[in-house]
């Protein structure tokens, strides 16, 4: 595994382009965080986001973990083109003729693709936790590392989208088609939850196994959970309840598609001749 | 001609160098089917340690696919092939084996040095290899340079690094001289000549003749993926020879050869030279000398074994 592991750090490491998406991913990503942080002056009224206790312990975890998920396109292109220029270099082919299997080949991805989740989730706990620690209303050890959970939901949702970009780069052979059919998808479950919605709603089970929408469903958005929103809510609808917890159903859906997605990478990568 | 014999000279030395032979891959009906085409119809051919092969066949004969299946990048339709004896996978077996194939492939914004190092992670070899591999390829003082800043040659013979990183048991060339200028296909023939010479089992690939004739002990040709003919150059070419004989009394010489016995019979070629197969080992000395007696004065007189390509023309002709 550490050798697998290695090789795709070393072609990464020597990547100009994987190495600048990947700084503009995380320098966005911190960027993110300190521009929460900024007082705004509106005439005179100061308006800081950080004061409207969305870096309250515990509930900074989910906040962040949703708010910054979206900066993972950054790094589905990054996946996606370590993936297609493997194949627009030949140096797939050259690297099976070196003695790596198919298998291994694709392990080395799924390594990478873990090394970037991993590495963003270090970095979400870190700026959350940094956050938290300056603006928290509480700061009580046992408050803080309470619900991190959504810290675990934030791993899996990278993983199982990286997956899902992976394998696109591996069918599709191609970095533009890969993100275009990722956006292909995207519409098309759109689609089906209008469909579903308006047409049929007895199938809204199926929604949940969608690859993106199961994906988006491991964390719920926080914004109906902040204190004001919650409030107003609550006072139209007395019966406004809402789970916003991680659920098991969605972490399954999710390491089910990941496993899928890379199992059926390795079975195209091996029935191609290349 | 010259070239031919030392080479034959070179495959008696290390056959006999090599009196164990050890197989390092035998192919066994190998057969790969892209839809209707055949691409290699059943191949069956074994690589011997310490021999240098030459695959011969015109372009579109099934070589690359052939190397690709046994170099785990093609599927094969149906057939077997294996490795050192077959006790280990494919994948295992390559990290012994130093190949290049068609193009040079490598990443283009890592320097030479950088695309070793991964090469060698691959193989779990370690680097203490790549400065010596790049001093063989003349690359050592453009090692920090990205690869895409390379000319076509230079990558070349950058892929034939790479190939010698681990030390490999065999190597593998798919036409390595493919798109170069003259200067670079004469370097990577000095290369493949130096390597030769220090023992290395080596398979080459190509459709240029003459630079499989120049360094190769055996050739399995191959003609729209049947195979031909496999086994040393020297019994591809299993006749004594001819002369090349040219006279003013041109009649005369050929009512002399027509009853001569060490002659099989003659040919009239284009440019007024006769061409007299032997029968029997002869020397040219002695029909020199016989002619001369019988009052016919040759202008023209050689011995000579036909060279690969015309035995190759020859043989894919008749099939």
């Amino acid at each position: 595994m550490k050798r697998l592991f290695l090789i795709e750090f070393h072609k990464l490491r020597n990547n100009r382009a994987a190495k600048i998406l990947s700084l503009i991913y995380f320098i966005l990503f911190s960027a993110i965080a300190l521009f929460t942080s900024i007082k705004f002056n509106f005439g005179s009224i100061d308006f800081r986001l950080a004061d409207q206790g969305i870096f309250n312990f515990p509930f900074i975890w989910h906040f962040n973990a949703y708010f910054v998920a979206f900066l993972k396109l950054f790094l589905a292109v990054v996946i996606v083109s370590m993936v297609s220029s493997e194949y627009t270099n030949r140096t797939l082919k050259q690297n099976l003729i070196d003695g790596l299997s198919k298998k291994e080949f694709i392990l080395s991805k799924f390594y990478g693709v873990l090394g970037f989740a991993f590495a963003s989730t270090l970095l979400l706990f870190i700026v959350s936790l940094v956050l938290g620690l300056i603006f928290s209303d509480y700061d009580e050890f046992s408050i803080i590392f309470s619900d991190l959970e959504y810290i675990f939901a934030y791993f899996l949702k990278l993983v199982g989208f990286f997956s899902l970009c992976l394998f696109f780069g591996i069918l599709l052979k191609r970095s533009a088609f890969a993100l275009g059919f990722l956006f292909l998808l995207w519409i098309f479950e759109g689609i089906v939850q209008l469909f579903v919605k308006f047409q049929a709603e007895s199938l809204d089970v199926i929604l949940n196994v969608l690859p993106l929408q199961s994906m988006s469903n491991l964390i719920i958005e926080p914004f109906t959970r902040l204190g004001i929103v919650k409030s107003a809510a609550t006072q139209l609808n007395s019966e406004f309840t809402k789970s916003y917890d991680v659920e098991w159903s969605a972490i399954l859906i999710v390491l089910a598609w990941s496993f899928i997605f890379i199992y059926s990478s390795w079975k195209l990568l091996q029935k191609r001749d290349l | 001609m010259l070239a031919l014999h030392v080479t034959l000279a070179r495959a008696f030395r290390l056959t006999g160098n090599h009196l164990a032979l050890k197989t390092i891959l035998k192919l066994k009906e190998l057969t790969k089917k892209f839809g209707s085409l055949t691409a290699v119809d059943a191949l069956t051919f074994d690589i011997q340690k310490g021999n240098v092969y030459g695959i011969l066949g015109p372009n579109g004969s099934g070589k690359s696919t052939t190397l690709g299946m046994v170099l785990n990048v093609v599927n094969p339709s149906s057939g077997s092939f294996e490795w050192f004896g077959g006790d280990m996978n494919t994948h295992e077996a390559l990290k012994k084996v130093g190949a290049i194939i068609e193009s040079p492939n490598f990443y283009p914004s890592m320097s030479a040095e950088d695309n070793l190092k991964l090469v060698c992670k691959i193989k779990g070899v370690n680097y203490s290899r790549i400065d010596d591999v790049l001093e063989i390829v003349n690359l050592h003082d453009r090692k920090k340079d990205h690869f895409k800043s390379y000319s076509l040659g230079m990558k070349q013979r950058l892929a034939i690094a790479s190939a010698l990183l681990n030390d490999p048991e065999i190597l593998i060339l798919d036409e390595p001289t493919n798109g170069l200028d003259p200067q670079g296909i004469h370097q990577i023939r000095e290369i493949i000549k130096k390597i030769a010479a220090d023992g290395m089992t080596i398979l080459l690939a190509s459709h240029l003749l003459d630079e499989v004739e120049k360094v190769c002990s055996h050739v399995v040709v191959i003609r729209k993926g049947v195979k031909l003919y496999a086994g040393p150059v020297d019994e591809l070419n299993a006749t004594h020879g001819f002369f090349e004989l040219k006279s003013e009394q041109k009649d005369k010489l050929k009512s002399f050869l027509a009853t001569h016995s060490a002659i099989e019979r003659y040919d009239e070629e284009d440019n007024d030279l006769i061409k007299a197969i032997l029968a029997q080992p002869y020397e040219a000395k002695f029909l020199n000398q016989e002619c001369f007696e019988k009052g016919i004065l040759l202008t023209h007189l050689v011995k000579r074994k036909e060279t690969l390509e015309e035995q190759f023309l020859k043989l894919t002709k008749n099939q």
